[in-house]
């Protein structure tokens, strides 16, 4: 299934911002992320962990921000393109959803205008571009599509207003979508309905997604690979199988464990991970994981662990991981 | 009937707004809750279980029906009965940031409840108290005279359950109170809320739309859909054989990290 080149490459991305007092606060340190044509990856994360800037910097939407590195797009460094070439591909070649989809709709402009908005500015005209419009929120599970589109955000529901944002980030039929807590403000049955749309319609047009959550159980049926950011930094990645059955990082085995279960008797206490995570600016040397790791012993202070090779794809960066190491380094 | 019920919704009802504009929010709902029981009140958004919630603790008045404490209708209480309800009832909500008072310090918060009901003899006595509580919800000693600002959810949810049980209630209501949190932190606060409820003997009402989460701390559950309750029993066999449809679809929507059930179910789900 992957073809031979990825189609988005970010290699050694970095992204300050500059507080009021001039000082800087890392908040992603050297992210590489390789995508392929119809892969799906997960990105998870707890708040702070650096996924959304992670995200929102592929289509360059934090103008604020320091960053370094490159973010290939097709071969062409997204990090060094024109603005008007950043516009071009936002919508018509990398398509974005925001968790929050009312706060992200025009509230005074009606469903129809808003996502065949992203069309007529590329010049379909307004016949076509409400008829694909249609043809899409019936494909997304918008019933009677025709007559929603002169409704206006407020009369939709919440699944139903994700699933109108999903329409507009996909309408101009990008390559990738980038897809940023889709589900998190969602019931969990809605919740799942749209969970179920995503992965219909991404499968059907083998579209290539990052699915941007906090959420380990919601991606865990629709990633191919997950990625585990935790302060800034990537610690454990790999084929979603490896990262919930044999996770290797003892952050990633906190969380699966932090997950209260439906099957789990309820006389057993959860195995929750103590402390908090560790603000930017207050990320000290060696790991930034140890102040809350069970594991951690004096080198974890001293040494910053490297991603290393633990299986098959499967990298983690700790001193002490839960599974052996490879012998040959990854270029992590 | 030697066996009476701490606190008890008879076919309590809310209705907001208007005449012709109205919603019930709960329609005619009875609600049992015995000492030492831990109770959980679960459905999803626009189900009615806050507004239950908000009822039982005496913040809302129920349209109709009544919410007894020990027998007595909550709404007739006079006197030392009312300030014993107030007291004996306490409530921690979803939301950390808005529920604390961002211009008091943490310790002034703590103190306001025993302060008002006279728990202790003088400052000293009530500050030792105070202190060994707020070290026994996992904060340290230092944090006690800072704000609300200087926290994160996890820390301010963890103050605002030290402040629910500064004035010795014997019943705790929680609505949704990790819904906001980080999974790694959520875990840490539904521990504590374990530990307390077993530790200080405390019956307990939680709402939330978290099964999973209901369950490992509630022995039985309600489960509401559109204002009633359409479920209700033991939590284990409410999800080992769950009867109400509602009931059911809700228990099949909850995702669990296990990649190969997941793929079967999204596999299998129809897009409507």
């Amino acid at each position: 299934m992957l073809s031979s080149r990825p189609i988005l490459e970010i290699s050694n991305l970095s992204i300050d911002f500059k507080t009021k007092d001039g000082a800087e606060r890392k908040v992603l340190e050297n992210f590489n992320l390789r995508l392929y044509e119809g892969q799906r990856i997960a990105v998870v994360g707890e708040s702070g962990s650096g996924k959304t800037v992670m995200a929102s910097s592929i289509l360059r939407l934090l103008p604020e921000a320091h960053s370094s590195g490159e973010i290939l797009f097709k071969g062409e460094n997204l990090m060094l393109a024109t603005s008007r070439r950043v516009s071009e591909i936002r919508g018509a070649e990398i398509g974005m959803t925001f968790q929050d989809p009312l706060s992200s709709l025009n509230p005074i402009m009606t469903i129809g205008d808003q996502v065949s908005e992203v069309l007529r500015i590329r010049g379909v005209s307004k016949k076509e571009a409400s008829d694909r419009t249609v043809v899409l929120l019936q494909e997304l599970g918008i019933e009677d599509a025709p007559s929603r589109l002169n409704s206006y955000p407020y009369e939709f529901s919440g699944g139903m207003r994700q699933r109108v944002l999903l329409a507009m980030s996909v309408i101009a039929s990008p390559s990738i979508l980038i897809a940023d807590e889709p589900t998190t403000a969602l019931d969990v049955r809605v919740q799942a309905q749209v969970m179920a749309t995503i992965n219909q319609f991404t499968s059907k047009r083998n579209l290539a997604t990052i699915f941007i959550s906090h959420d380990l159980s919601v991606v865990a049926g629709f990633a191919d690979y997950v990625v585990v950011m935790y302060a800034g930094r990537v610690v454990e990645e790999g084929p979603v199988d490896e990262i919930f059955y044999r996770p290797a990082h003892p952050y990633t085995r906190g969380l699966l464990d932090s997950i209260p279960s439906i099957d789990q008797s309820s006389e057993k206490r959860l195995n929750s991970i103590p402390g908090v995570t560790p603000e930017p600016g207050q990320r000290s040397h060696g790991c930034v994981f140890r102040d809350r790791c069970d594991r951690a012993k004096e080198t974890c202070s001293t040494k910053a662990p490297e991603l290393l090779t633990t299986g098959e794809q499967h990298l983690v960066r700790c001193h002490f991981p839960l599974l052996p190491l490879s012998i040959s380094k990854s270029k992590g | 009937m030697s066996d009476i019920s701490y606190l008890e919704a008879l076919e309590v009802s809310k209705v907001f707004g208007r005449r012709n504009r109205s919603k019930t929010a709960v329609d005619g709902v009875s609600l049992s809750v015995k000492a030492g029981d831990s109770v959980g009140i679960v459905g999803e958004s626009g189900s009615g279980k806050s507004t239950m919630a908000r009822m039982l603790v005496g913040l809302l008045p129920p349209d109709k029906g009544l919410v007894a404490f020990n027998g007595d209708d909550v709404s007739q209480l006079r006197g030392k009965q009312k300030s014993d309800f107030r007291k004996d009832v306490q409530m921690v909500f979803q939301d950390p940031y808005a529920s604390l008072n961002p211009r008091m310090t943490i310790f002034d918060q703590l103190a306001e409840g025993p302060r008002l009901y006279r728990l202790y003899d003088g400052e000293q006595r009530l500050r030792a108290a105070i202190e060994e509580l707020f070290m026994s919800v996992g904060m340290s000693l230092e944090h006690l005279n800072r704000y609300p600002r200087e926290f994160s959810g996890g820390q301010r949810q963890r103050v605002c359950i030290a402040r629910a049980l500064a004035v010795q209630p014997r019943i705790l209501i929680c609505d949704e109170p990790v819904s906001s949190l980080d999974v790694s932190i959520q875990a840490q606060i539904l521990n504590l809320l374990k530990d307390k409820v077993s530790e200080l003997n405390l019956t307990l009402i939680f709402v939330a739309h978290d099964l999973a989460v209901v369950k490992y701390l509630c022995s039985s559950m309600a489960v509401m859909e559109r204002g009633k309750i359409v479920e209700q029993g033991d939590s284990d066999s409410i999800f080992t054989n769950p009867i109400h449809e509602y009931t059911k679809s809700l228990l099949k929507a909850i995702p669990t990290p296990n990649p190969i059930a997941e793929r079967e179910r999204l596999s299998r789900a129809k897009v409507q």
